[in-house]
């Protein structure tokens, strides 16, 4: 009987971290249910992962091979995934809020009829009934919500770096050998071409450097480039960060954007600059060790969860700022 | 060519950048209470803006869907001025607090009746619940093709182009419309829109069409609420900002430098 099924990703022919992460709470409500835990593996050649996965301690990994499952393809992941669920009836089944999960979610709710909570930081058997808790952030990080739903499977996405992720154990369970139902003409979005970009990691940066709207302009972006250039020398990796709105503006690009639909970083140290502190943006950078703010406005959110505070015109106390730590470097 | 039909699907809800001391949560009623004025949640607005991109480029009609128990005109107004071409509300009582499941029923029957469309978009997510569900179920349900988090969108022969944000950089794809298409905010925000023309359209005479659930809705009984069972406030993010004071900007360097240097 598989109780719990998670969806794993496999990353350069291994686990990656969120799919370790999924092991670890999909194994707990395994064991709250008194139940079995198995791990779905996609793609053209994912055996090795298979047996990585069997180290964790599930009880039967899935393995679906198909030339066709050669990198997220969603129409045919979908498709793939229908039909595991439907020849293995999965009570609970987790998916990493990824942009896999993130778009591979929804979908196969409305497809199986059931319902779905996305992004969730904790997950609980109730134990009278049975059914998964929910927990999720909602409101932009306003306020926690246990939700509870109907329909089979129980369907949840995971927020990544929120679970213990498993660890290695004698595994003793089995490799499923599954045949996708898939072909060419389940295929209704066509990829023509991915393009890799230069992407900055921001959640490996020791500092981040960040602006908003209250730069006025992009090339305030300049000015904080100066100012990460100067720290650089003092302090490792620095790294240029924004709020949604700064995108938007069309500054800079997504991958810099630090919040909720950007990344989720807990630097050494992070500037804010010119960013007022949409609650989204701030649950992407609270958990920082210092948090300093150049802000003209001091009423504004982001001086309620920093550690230092300048309230300035940052086109002024940034060069003054780094004429200084010039002197003391 | 027949002329491009798009439908922008957008959300009233309470301004998402309000201050953390104008929000609170009432637990018992299991409600997130934001002392805010409403606007339209962004990702919805970028959506707009990639439909009136696409209108610029080869013309298209704009239809603006918005749907709650209660919908404001004089927000979703906002749409018109910036250059929608129309705008139905969808109100009702049984409208409320509805699970993803259902929000995208409603809109998928409302679309349904509106029958003609090339391309329905949608922002990625809202910014009240972050479910980020209701753009990739419409299609689902509709049976169109679904693209999530594009950055850019182009039509061509009949084909919708997208630029899709993916972790690496971004995908280019390409479906046959009708299709369904969530847009993330690399799109761009939406336009800027003159006073003048903001005001023309609040005072407008025009009335705003508003369908209710008889009008259009298929099975009423399969609406289910949101399953809530517990609303708390998050753990306190507070901490206690030092602000460093000086009577110059130079003084203010000089304090914050020190800091740095005591970090490093």
């Amino acid at each position: 009987m598989d109780d719990v099924l998670i969806l794993g990703d496999v990353k350069e022919g291994s686990l990656d971290m969120r799919t370790l992460e999924l092991l670890g709470a999909g194994k707990k409500l395994a064991g709250d249910l008194g139940g079995e835990l198995s791990v779905v593996l996609m793609g053209d050649s994912v055996s090795g992962a298979a047996d990585e996965a069997l180290s964790c301690g599930p009880d039967r990994v899935y393995k679906l091979e198909h030339s066709l499952l050669k990198g997220f393809k969603a129409d045919l992941w979908l498709g793939s995934l229908e039909t595991v669920c439907n020849k293995i009836n999965p009570k609970i089944f987790l998916m990493s809020h990824d942009f896999i999960g993130m778009e591979l979610g929804p979908r196969l709710a409305c497809r199986l009829n059931t319902r779905l909570t996305t992004d969730c930081i904790d997950l609980s058997i109730d134990p009278e009934d049975g059914f998964l808790l929910r927990t999720k952030p909602v409101s932009g990080g306003n306020a926690i919500s246990v939700f509870k739903c109907p329909g089979e499977p129980q369907l949840a996405t995971v927020r990544g770096n929120v679970f213990k992720p498993a660890e290695a154990v004698d595994g003793k369970g089995e490799i499923v050998d599954m045949a996708p139902e898939i072909d060419e003409s389940m295929i209704k979005v066509e990829s023509i071409e991915v393009v890799e970009e230069e992407v900055v990691a921001l959640d490996k940066a020791d500092v981040v450097v960040a602006g908003g709207s209250g730069l006025g302009e992009e090339d305030g972006f300049e000015i904080l480039q100066d100012l990460s250039n100067t720290l650089s020398k003092s302090f490792g990796s620095v790294m240029i960060g924004c709020s949604r709105v700064a995108v938007d503006k069309g500054w800079i690009s997504s991958d810099h954007q630090v919040g909720l639909t950007g990344t989720m970083i807990s630097p050494d140290i992070y500037v804010a600059v010119g960013i007022s502190g949409a609650i989204q943006h701030l649950v992407g950078m609270i958990h920082s060790k210092k948090i300093i703010a150049i802000n003209t406005d001091p009423g504004c959110n982001m001086f309620k969860v920093a550690d230092y505070g300048v309230v300035e015109d940052y086109e002024k106390v940034i060069p003054a700022l780094i004429e200084k730590l010039e002197e003391l470097s | 060519m027949k002329e491009l039909r798009i439908i922008v699907c957008a959300k009233e809800i309470p301004d998402p950048e309000a201050p953390l001391s104008d929000v609170s949560v009432d637990a018992e009623r299991m409600e997130v209470i934001v002392d805010a004025p409403q606007v339209i949640s962004p990702f919805d607005e970028n959506a707009l803006e990639a439909a009136l991109v696409l209108k610029e480029e080869i013309g298209a009609k704009i239809t603006v869907l918005s749907m709650g128990k209660k919908v404001s005109d004089t927000v979703l107004r906002k749409s018109l001025a910036a250059g929608a071409d129309e705008l139905i509300l969808l109100q009702d009582d049984v409208f409320e607090k509805l699970d993803s499941h259902s929000i995208a029923t409603v809109l998928a029957d409302a679309i349904r009746k509106i029958g003609e469309y090339d391309l329905v978009l949608t922002g990625r997510q809202a910014g009240d619940w972050d479910s980020g569900q209701v753009g990739l179920i419409l299609g689902e349900m509709l049976g169109l093709p679904c693209i999530n988090l594009a950055r850019e969108i182009k039509v061509e022969d009949g084909n919708v182009l997208v630029k899709k944000h993916i972790p690496e950089g971004y995908e280019q794809v390409r479906a046959k419309m009708p299709a369904l298409v969530t847009v993330s905010n690399e799109v761009g925000e939406l336009r800027y829109i003159s006073r003048t023309k903001m005001l023309k359209m609040l005072r407008g005479a025009g009335t705003i069409p508003s369908w209710n659930s008889d009008d259009f809705v298929s099975v009423r009984e399969d609406l289910q609420k949101m399953g809530i069972v517990e609303l708390s406030s998050p753990p306190d993010m507070g901490r206690d900002c030092e602000f460093l004071d000086g009577a110059t900007p130079d003084e203010k360097a000089e304090k914050l430098a020190a800091v740095f240097k005591a970090l490093r």
